[in-house]
């Protein structure tokens, strides 16, 4: 309850069970990427290699907002701790010219019978285990902003699924690493292929943390709540609260949780 | 069980009843596995179902038969965990987890995974008595509708040729993901359904059980016990089947039609001009040359 930085307390809650383990954001009538920007930064921080599919926003931005969160996403590029798939600049590949050979974003030049395997190709061939010696960084993450994006470039639901699927079974299963993937849930009954994709997702998931709108609509002090949930519980996990909300407000530099309706400004 | 689970049955052959206790558990879980046929596990993103799966296969373990899994959503490892090593002698996994699509070319099941189900259906030796789905769901994305359910029926049939080896076949599936058709359709192929949910932190689970299929011993009869007679007589089914219906093109009508001849007159037309009439004695179609 106390105003312990947000960021702070989500790592504690998620710390010791987030290994091996797909990890859904989820956001619904509200902008979830706060979400991803702290889960970058929370992973570059513990020295993990991370592979970034940006489909929504260029490498600047995620930039920016890095250096508010203390991290360079530069530096990290530059010393290989990063790699980075910057789709709004590598899509004018594809767009202008044939690509000699596979190309991870092959998807957006085929008319038909799209599944995503040269983006799983990319993404196995950026995480594999560095040869001989020591690693040099600890267990791998991918990180995916944003899913939907993929529906809206023409992927069938099954197609993202299975893209996933893959995912999971080499980077959390085979390389005990990380997958954390933002998915945006319109809620809206007609958007069948979106609706498929979030219930799939979260069936794969370990853990679900959905960022809503307040259902009073827009606060200056409380930007929204955020709902944890976990799955697929171990034993040992079996005895703890598997769901948890908490209210959130966005600030330049950190996020800020409280216990419902326990807002500071309110108090 | 990790957690405690409350059962409550409801159902045309349910009563309502609340179990506690790990004797009672294992007496409903038993119950579940007594038919045969198709045991669908309904579960949804808050309530898993995957323990009530790994529930009801320690179950069928400790009765001694063998049970196969065809797990297509997470690893050997994860869905061994919790069973201890007499459990896991008898479940022989059959992993679609690595490479469900063949993205590798490993070819682990050359003629995919609808195949390698099937198989499982043929009688070898050592006859699978209990098939577990992990999930049915995966099936139904990638291969459509009616195909799962005529690989689950030729399953389940397995049973009945011989009443004393009978086949569980039990299927995971994820309820959020398929639309009102396929759920329909897989609720008639099911003997039993168990629906998860829950309140306050417990999970429930519905059961509901299917009658057994009825065959009739005799062919029942549909004119016995009338207050009106739908018997005929031997002269009325000869009468009946000699009529000739009106509307029906015969031998006879055919040579009644041909035979009339049309200067008989027996249609004769009688047309009274009035003074608004130019009657032109002449052929119009005249100066036609056919």
């Amino acid at each position: 309850m106390a105003d312990r930085s947000g960021y702070q307390q989500m790592t504690a809650l998620g710390r010791s069970r987030l290994k091996g383990k797909l990890t859904l954001l989820c956001d619904a009538k509200t902008d979830g990427s706060f979400l991803v920007h702290h889960f970058l930064s929370f992973f570059l921080k513990a020295k993990c290699k991370v592979c970034f599919v940006a489909l929504v926003q260029s490498f600047s931005h995620y930039n920016i907002v890095g250096q508010k969160l203390g991290v360079s996403l530069t530096t990290a590029w530059e010393r290989g701790q990063l790699v980075f798939l910057e789709a709004l600049k590598t899509s004018l590949d594809i767009f202008f010219q044939t690509p000699a050979g596979p190309h991870p974003l092959q998807f957006l030049r085929e008319a038909s019978a799209r599944n995503l395997q040269p983006l799983y190709a990319f993404v196995q061939e950026a995480l594999k285990p560095e040869d001989g010696g020591e690693a040099t960084w600890r267990h791998p993450v991918l990180l995916v902003d944003d899913l939907s994006v993929l529906l809206s470039l023409g992927v069938r639901a099954v197609a993202v699924l299975d893209f996933i699927h893959y995912c999971r079974a080499t980077v959390c299963t085979e390389l005990k690493g990380n997958l954390v993937a933002l998915v945006h849930d319109s809620g809206d009954a007609a958007d069948e292929e979106n609706d498929l994709l979030v219930s799939g997702l979260s069936h794969q998931s370990h853990l679900i943390l959905r960022a809503e709108g307040l259902a009073t609509g827009f606060c200056k002090d409380v930007h929204g709540q955020l709902k944890v949930l976990w799955r697929r519980p171990s034993q040992a996990a079996a005895q703890r609260d598997r769901s948890l909300t908490y209210q959130y407000k966005i600030q330049d530099k950190t996020v800020s949780f409280f216990a419902k309706g326990l807002s500071p400004a309110v108090l | 069980m990790p957690r405690p689970v409350h059962w409550s049955r409801r159902g045309r052959d349910a009563i309502r009843a609340r179990l506690s206790g790990r004797g009672q558990q294992s007496e409903m879980l038993e119950s579940l596995l007594a038919f045969g046929g198709l045991v669908l596990l309904r579960d949804s993103i808050e309530w898993e179902g995957r323990d009530f799966l790994k529930a009801l296969i320690k179950q069928s373990a400790l009765c001694g038969e063998q049970i196969h899994v065809l797990g297509c959503e997470i690893s050997e490892e994860e869905f061994r965990e919790g069973f201890d090593s007499n459990i896991n002698s008898r479940v022989v996994y059959h992993d679609l987890f690595r490479d469900p699509l063949n993205w590798s070319k490993n070819e682990a099941f050359p003629r995919g995974p609808l195949e390698a189900l099937r198989a499982m259906c043929r009688p070898t030796d050592l006859r699978p008595v209990t098939i577990a789905l992990d999930s049915l769901s995966w099936l139904l994305l990638h291969f459509p509708c009616s195909t799962v359910c005529q690989t689950l029926h030729a399953l389940c049939r397995q049973g009945d040729s011989s009443p004393v080896e009978r086949v569980n076949v039990l299927g995971l599936l994820h309820e959020e993901l398929h639309a009102a058709g396929p759920l329909g359709a897989l609720s008639s192929l099911a003997q039993i359904e168990v629906t998860l949910d829950g309140t306050m932190g417990r999970t429930s689970a519905h059961i509901l059980y299917r009658k057994p299929r009825h065959r009739p011993a005799h062919q029942v009869d549909p004119t016995a016990h009338l207050t009106f007679n739908l018997r005929l007589s031997k002269k009325e089914r000869e009468t009946r089947d000699s009529l000739t219906l009106p509307f029906q093109f015969s031998s006879e009508k055919q040579q009644a039609l041909l035979c009339s001849e049309p200067s008989q007159a027996s249609s004769h037309i009688f047309y009274e001009p009035d003074a608004y009439d130019d009657l032109d004695p002449e052929d119009p179609d005249d100066d036609l040359d056919i």
